[in-house]
């Protein structure tokens, strides 16, 4: 394996620190990806880039940076990534998926706050996420409470953090402020890059990241079939890595994969039974390497078919319309196919279990199982209205509220067995 | 055939025999420190065909007997079926936690709910609390139906009610309405994990804790509905698992 300490010293990280990460990393990628059976031969391509994931693509983007390109990271699948590449940007999902450096983190936040934001800090503060070190503009959003006030608080800690706005309603107004938004942020970014959004850049943009939005839309859509040609995890690590790898590759990895899945799918082979229990997992993002819950209910015998959720169809589900040939028509384009995401955070937000609803049509599955993380308000208020729209059409849903820590794996796993049961029994 | 089930539980390990639809045999002892030891002396030198096991042990036990194991959920449902067959909800209260099930017409499982992670409000809260004030179970229970009004508490964490017990009673609070406050603490939460799963009818109360009349007594107040405890609450998830044994053909 190659030695990339001289590149993370350089970033600035706690090499002893993240090489404890990357150890637990690792363990952890072994047992619960690679014990999996009869994986698909074009995961192998996945678990290249995970082993890689901060060595070979962290060089890259050093790479890049010495080009003269700027990489730009997020949290929140509503930073288009387009607009990053109309300035032939790089745009990166940033670290925020493991309970690591908490104590610390509580030192800036209050102790009840979501995994995911003390993960975050976490990780800047540990100086454990080579992605953040290497970022030339870090963007906030203004999605939850959580995150707002949360920014106000890494602002100073990192080199350039730039918040964005966004709606809480669909509503014209609304979309108004996502379009303005997104044309400060065009402006933002011609700033950092010295580089002009022109028609071209942008549609080249849009092209790059609606493949690559294709590629997954057809992975989610081979997983209606039974016997399962692909296991739960495997469809969440591929979309958790589309958030950090370079996007055409990626792109043409998932298409690999998705041609091996057609044949598996014509051949009836599938990694569990005919049959098997099948559940959606609706609710919160799963960021890596937080794979908790998918490892419970596939260690119990169901499979996941689908994540309605950011690191899954909530993210990807729509593709960029193009219209018109100016750099106003196209960020008008842009904005209708980001006012589409239906984040808990919108009020009222129907769209987003009635997807959940056709969602469990699509792909035959039996139940849904709502994932909160906790503390998360907008997810976890919106999970009763959820659950009761769901039972009342028919559709069993077992509503759980979890962390990153293991210590309520035991109680999860006795709630997601008598939820299996149930389905079974029905 | 005899089908046997045993439901291995945090505080009390629950071991029951069918044979022809009917209780041959029960015995109970405490979880100890070694769960799978006492299992296996709870079963030695019992007859029986098939056993499944359930309860918060049943995959240590997987490992060391061939048997299935099932949900404490799911167990509660055929065992409280056993007994009752016009309850509509199930509450169970055992030793470090609780559920609430409710059934559809037929007695199949609808909906459940489980208390967080830690033991606020089970059968150990109401242990520690009874200790705190100098009471064995049975006199506590007993004390706190003699109370005529209730010293409220507030927290539902065992480590913080009992500090709460013991400033009340260091103010001067009477013992056997701090007993009460107790008890209705447990109930009321109890109650709202029932009315989560929007129960209908009649109450199947198991666990340890229906054994505590006090709590029978609040719970079939609060929630308006008759509650039904079978005549041994703690054996109906040992039932349930003999009755799956005896499905699983």
């Amino acid at each position: 394996m190659t030695d990339y300490t001289e590149m993370w010293t350089s970033l600035g990280l706690d090499v002893d620190g993240h090489n404890a990460l990357l150890a637990g990393l690792g363990k952890a990628y072994t047992d619960i990806f690679l014990s999996q059976k009869d994986r698909p031969e074009g995961m192998k391509y996945f678990d290249f880039v995970m082993s890689e994931v901060h060595g070979l693509r962290i060089k890259e983007l050093v790479d890049a940076k010495a080009e003269g390109r700027k990489v730009i990271g997020s949290y929140c699948v509503f930073v288009p990534e387009e607009l990053v590449l109309a300035v032939d940007g790089v745009a990166v999902g940033l670290c925020a998926g493991a309970e690591l450096n908490f104590e610390a983190a509580e030192t800036l936040l209050p102790r009840n706050t979501c995994s995911l934001i003390k993960s975050a800090f976490g990780f800047k503060l540990g100086k454990l996420c080579p992605y953040v070190e290497s970022c030339d503009v870090i963007v906030g959003e203004n999605t939850c409470d959580g995150k707002k006030k949360a920014y106000e608080i890494l602002g100073p800690l990192v080199k350039d953090l730039y918040v964005m706005d966004l709606p809480q309603t669909k509503s014209e107004m609304g979309k108004k402020l996502l379009k303005e938004e997104y044309r400060k942020f065009i402006a933002k970014l011609e700033h950092v890059s010295g580089k002009k959004v022109t028609p071209a850049s942008l549609k080249k943009g849009i092209e790059i990241v609606n493949a690559k939005r294709k590629a997954v839309i057809r992975l989610a859509t081979i997983r209606a079939a039974d016997p399962a040609p692909i296991s739960g995890l495997d469809s969440l690590l591929v979309n958790q890595v589309f958030f950090h790898d370079d996007p055409v590759r990626f792109t043409d990895a998932v298409n690999k994969l998705c041609d091996e899945l057609e044949e598996r799918v014509k051949h009836h082979k599938g990694v569990f039974p005919k049959g098997t229990t099948r559940v959606i997992v609706s609710g919160c993002p799963m960021a890596v390497p937080n794979w908790k819950l998918p490892m419970l209910i596939e260690s119990g015998n169901a499979v996941i078919v689908g994540e309605e959720s950011c690191v899954g169809e909530r993210g990807t589900r729509w593709l960029t319309e193009v219209k018109g040939n100016t750099v106003d028509a196209i960020l008008d384009a842009i904005t209708d196919r980001y006012f589409n995401i239906d984040c808990a955070v919108f009020t009222p937000n129907p769209s987003r279990v009635n997807y959940v609803k056709e969602m469990t049509k699509k792909l035959h599955a039996d139940g849904v199982i709502h994932y909160s993380l906790q503390f998360c308000q907008p997810y976890i208020m919106e999970s009763g209205p959820v659950e009761k729209e769901l039972e009342k059409s028919g559709i069993p849903t077992l509503r759980l509220e979890t962390d990153y820590s293991l210590e309520d794996a035991g109680q999860l796993k006795t709630r997601l067995e008598a939820f299996n049961e149930r389905l079974k029994r029905k | 055939m005899r089908y046997a089930g045993i439901d291995i539980g945090s505080r009390t390990i629950k071991f029951a025999v069918l044979e022809n639809g009917k209780l041959v045999f029960s015995r109970k002892s405490i979880t100890s420190h070694d769960p799978l030891g006492t299992a296996r002396e709870l079963m030695a030198g019992v007859a029986f065909d098939r056993v499944t096991a359930t309860g918060y042990g049943r995959h240590l036990i997987k490992g060391h007997l061939a048997c299935p194991v099932i949900s404490e959920i799911t167990a509660f449902v055929l065992g409280a079926h056993f007994f009752s067959d016009d309850c509509r909800s199930i509450l169970d209260i055992g030793g470090q936690d609780t559920k609430a099930i409710s059934l559809d017409e037929k007695g199949n499982l609808c909906k459940f709910e489980m208390n967080d992670r830690c033991a606020a409000g089970t059968g150990r809260f109401l242990e520690v609390m009874a200790t705190a004030l100098g009471f064995t179970l049975e006199e506590f229970s007993a004390a706190a139906l003699t109370a005529k009004r209730a010293e409220k508490i507030n927290s539902m964490c065992t480590v913080f009610a009992e500090s709460e017990v013991v400033s009340l009673i260091s103010q001067g609070a009477d013992r056997n309405e701090v007993a009460l406050g107790i008890h209705k603490a447990i109930v009321s939460r109890s109650a709202g994990l029932l009315k989560r799963v929007a129960p209908t009818g009649k109450i199947f109360f198991a666990g340890g804790v229906a054994l505590n009349r006090c709590a029978r007594t609040l719970l079939e107040s609060e929630m308006g509905v008759p509650v039904f405890v079978p005549p041994d609450p703690e054996i109906v998830g040992a039932i349930g698992a003999a009755l799956c044994a005896s499905e699983n053909v």
